[in-house]
């Protein structure tokens, strides 16, 4: 393997190179392409973009379902040298609307029935946009139908891949943010392409590989999902994001697509578990369980592990501004009487980390602090919010930049690191970070809510439940229905609330702020 | 068949909507597209349906098509008994 790869592209284009016809990338229902197939797919949409405009440091849209359109879109955006901004094609117009607007894309490429509502949320502003529109998608033939339409009478001409430097922005994944808007994490080739190296190091990939991609191409844990089997010319299996969620389909397909290595969140691991009927399958090719995203409870892990004894297991934890920075493998069997979570383990080979109290000062091993990281893997900060990726930073004395996690952890006398919360009001919900404050806002948006808090409650079975307290305009008391149907427009499914409480008043703390404390012992 | 309605729907409620008051909840009431019922607490609704009328969904047959209201649920629960 070529130890010299330094931008996300060339993983594709040496894969292509070496193996062209083995099978890229497998999208289950709907064909699959090879190595060769994948780079002419994206070096025609590179050569469209470069047409209509795209420079390097550009952005690009993605509004598409998981499919090898999505795929070969991403590296078309790269190719021609910018950065690609995945939204969630199943969350708000809205939302995603906002999003592009945000970090000003010079195009989209959307599905034709997600582009009325895009150009109806963007309406005049959106004009010096282009959008691509695909006829939906599916195996990559949509996009290849709308590199060749009929109106573009002339093929664009051809152009050569652009050859990105480490420090360019190689994509942007967007967040939830505490004022209301999601806030964008700017990661550069540098970030991704030393994460990626790591994982050849620890996973030790082959062509014969086959990954599952489970995450959203939104969620950062597809960035290990898409890249690590292009690198090593291996073979991705997308898994829609409807077969994704259900378990009843998902477990088949594990045993029909010899699924190698699989990551996702422990929810869906959870689900599997209980819902799959894992012992009627063949699961003989999986080698490896991955994953991260939030605490994995003991009692589920354990039943899975009884179900599937042969995989390596491995818990990987870093927010999206690190990639993966601590990882941990869990080997032999899990007591019975245990309940206590595992660890998040040791640092990456391409992160360093530090523990910190409230002061910023080191504390020692043993000792509860914030968890700091920094590396080629750390982000660059957040689009267009130099406040927030100020506040991120920590300048240590020597000069080093460290990334505040904001996750309390502590070193065991193994070395190995247990998350033990957090600093401030995020939550994980299945994977996904939630920060309640965007709930409250888009709570405050209702006509009839006079004031707003959101808390989450540890939950044995779902690990948190998020809590909206309501007081309303008087005589104007939403239904709940109504409540959870304005919530789904306006927030992504992750962040409705499961419960809503009514009350005249709220509590509050000495100087007025609502206090979240009482609000958590309310019942 | 309107107790198994009922079923379902008191089910639904205190599951998924506790503290709602029960008139809110019509046949009609769209309940995926709606934001009431997410991808797990479908999955608790499917198992919920499997276990109380002795029915065996089908993967394909866990859809928003089957699934969305108090009305499709009882015709899926009819057409599977």
């Amino acid at each position: 393997m070529n130890p010299r790869l330094t931008s996300l592209q060339q993983f594709l284009e040496n894969s292509a190179r070496e193996s062209p016809e083995h099978i890229a990338v497998v999208e289950p229902g709907a064909g699959s392409v090879s190595y060769r197939e994948l780079a002419a797919l994206s070096d025609g949409l590179r050569d469209l973009l470069v047409h209509l405009g795209v420079k390097p440091g550009d952005r690009v849209g993605v509004y598409l379902r998981k499919s090898v359109d999505a795929v070969a879109a991403i590296f078309g955006i790269l190719k021609a040298g910018a950065a690609y901004v995945p939204v969630d094609p199943t969350g708000p117009p809205a939302r995603n609307a906002y999003i592009l607007a945000d970090c000003s894309v010079r195009a989209v490429i959307v599905e034709a029935q997600r582009n009325e509502k895009l150009q109806a949320e963007w309406g005049e502003s959106g004009k010096s946009i282009h959008a691509l529109v695909l006829d939906g998608t599916g195996g990559g033939r949509p996009l290849a139908a709308a590199l060749h339409a009929p109106e573009r009478r002339d093929p664009a001409p051809p152009s050569a891949t652009v050859s990105s430097g480490p420090g360019d922005l190689a994509y942007i994944l967007y967040t939830s943010g505490s004022t209301g808007k999601p806030k964008g994490v700017m990661l550069s080739h540098r970030n991704a392409v030393s994460y990626v190296d790591w994982c050849s190091e620890v996973f030790s990939p082959t062509a014969d590989d086959r990954f599952s991609s489970h995450a959203p191409f939104h969620f950062d844990l597809s960035i290990l999902d898409i890249y690590v089997p292009l690198k090593h010319a291996a073979t991705l299996v997308l898994i829609s994001d409807e077969a994704g969620k259900d378990p009843g389909k998902l477990a088949p397909l594990i045993e029909s697509e010899k699924i190698t290595v699989w990551y996702s969140t422990p929810s869906i691991l959870t689900l599997l578990t209980q819902y799959g009927r894992l012992q009627e399958r063949d699961y003989r090719a999986l080698r490896m369980v991955l994953f991260a995203g939030e605490v994995f409870p003991v009692k589920h892990l354990r039943a899975l592990r009884a179900l599937l004894p042969a995989p390596r297991y491995f818990n990987l934890y870093g927010p999206t501004e690190t990639n993966v920075c601590t990882y941990f493998e869990l080997t032999g069997e899990i007591p019975p009487g245990r309940d206590k979570p595992f660890p998040i383990g040791i640092p990456c080979s391409h992160a360093r980390t530090l523990v910190v109290d409230e002061q910023m000062r080191p504390v020692r091993a043993g000792e509860e602090g914030e968890l700091l990281v920094t590396g080629d893997a750390v982000c660059q900060g957040y689009w267009n919010l130099p406040e927030n990726t100020a506040r991120a930073f920590h300048a240590g004395a020597d000069g080093v930049q460290w990334y505040r996690t904001g996750d309390v952890v502590v070193e065991e006398p193994d070395s190995n690191y247990t998350f033990l919360g957090r600093r401030d009001r995020m939550v994980k919900r299945r994977g996904y970070r939630v920060e309640l404050g965007e709930i409250e806002i888009a709570l405050y948006r209702h006509p009839a809510i006079k004031e707003a808090a959101v808390v989450a409650l540890p939950d044995e079975e779902a690990g948190v439940r998020v809590k909206a307290f309501l007081c309303c305009h008087e005589g104007k008391r939403p239904s709940m229905i109504e409540l959870k149907q304005f919530c789904a427009d306006a927030l992504p499914s992750y962040m409705v609330p499961d419960i809503f409480s009514f009350h005249d008043l709220l509590p509050k703390t000495s100087t007025d702020k609502t206090d979240y404390q009482r609000l958590k012992e309310l019942r | 068949m309107p107790d198994a309605m009922e079923t379902v729907k008191n089910f639904i409620l205190q599951e998924f909507l506790p503290g709602e008051s029960p008139d809110q909840l019509k046949a009609t009431t769209p309940l995926i597209t709606g934001g009431i019922l997410d991808s797990i607490a479908t999955l608790k609704l499917v198992a919920f349906l499997e276990e109380q009328f002795h029915i065996k969904l089908e993967a394909h047959e866990v859809d928003v098509d089957n699934l969305n209201t108090l009305a499709d649920i009882s015709r899926l629960i009819q057409a599977k008994r």
